[in-house]
């Protein structure tokens, strides 16, 4: 499986996706955000966590409007996979690929810590390797994770089965505790979690491994 | 021309860093102080001059990037 880790002035987890991609033997290739276009034949574009451009304005609003998001728009227009993490999520929202928005946590702090998450959706590339209802831990690093949608949108949303993890205990103030919702053809995952930070034994936490394992084993039967 | 773009959350969008304001006004002294809502400014420099054109570009601005309309609402102004 070819993937695509984004990069923007501000990025800070876009090597350890890679490495998280890598061990699960993705093929990876680092793309800078002034490029126009994606490599030929991703599969895959992965939109990492940050601060990017500073969280200027609002977090993700100008790496949404970036040269190279225009190319992510269209490979998910044409079917391609995608998946946003932290910053990578609010990136998402913010070009509209995904409903909702992502605002200041309720409790106003920075939020760095391990929370357990719900998985509420395994009929998704993401998730498929996870057991319905399963628990699993990935850590939380946000200050803007706070997850809103109008409530017609979020009946929408649970209609669909588009919510993909929620928190246990929700740290953030986000409604209908959700901590990661997909696309409708549930090609593109946004979550504010941090699954990548745990597919190390070293790190103490393997949790998130199954997760990258489960989207190459989707994207290559494909 | 001078546009002043004011982007505020909608009502209705939990503001927590207006609650914060609010609950440091009372600790301040301030009493009677019953709802604060945080939002921001933008001040633009048009070339243009016509006024109404002047509006209509800014309010695009709006819609594409100054604002999340999700859960943000805006106000074109010129000043």
């Amino acid at each position: 499986m070819k993937a695509a880790v984004l990069v923007f002035p501000g990025s800070n987890c876009d090597r350890d996706l890679a490495v998280a991609l890598r061990r699960a033997g993705a093929d990876v290739t680092m793309v800078w955000h002034k490029d126009d276009h994606l490599p030929d034949g991703v599969d895959l574009v992965a939109v990492p966590g940050g601060f990017s451009f500073g969280d200027y304005l609002r977090c993700g609003a100008i790496a949404a409007r970036s040269p190279i998001t225009k190319s992510l728009i269209g490979h998910v227009e044409r079917g391609g996979y995608a998946l946003g993490i932290c910053n990578g999520f609010q990136v998402l929202t913010e070009t509209g690929l995904l409903p909702g928005a992502l605002i200041r946590n309720a409790g106003l702090k920075f939020l760095c810590k391990d929370v357990a998450l719900k998985v509420e959706n395994t009929d998704t590339a993401f998730t498929q390797t996870y057991t319905l209802g399963d628990e699993v831990c990935y850590p939380i690093a946000h200050h803007d994770g706070n997850y809103q949608v109008p409530d017609e949108k979020l009946a929408e949303l649970r209609g669909e089965g588009r919510i993909a993890f929620t928190y246990k205990d929700n740290p953030n103030g986000s409604v209908g505790d959700i901590a990661g919702v997909v696309s409708r053809n549930a090609r593109v995952l946004g979550l504010m979690p941090h699954p990548e930070r745990a597919v190390d034994p070293v790190l103490g936490n393997t949790d998130g491994a199954a997760m990258f394992s489960a989207l190459i084993a989707s994207v290559v039967a494909a | 021309m001078k546009i002043r773009v004011d982007v505020m959350l909608k009502t209705g969008v939990l503001d927590p860093q207006g609650a914060a304001v609010r609950h440091a006004l009372g600790t301040l002294g301030f009493e009677g102080v019953e709802k604060v809502r945080q939002g921001k400014v933008i001040e633009l420099e048009l070339a243009e001059t016509d006024k109404e054109k002047a509006i209509k570009t800014a309010t695009e601005m709006c819609e594409k990037l100054l604002a999340n309309t999700v859960i943000e609402s805006y106000l074109v102004q010129v000043v």
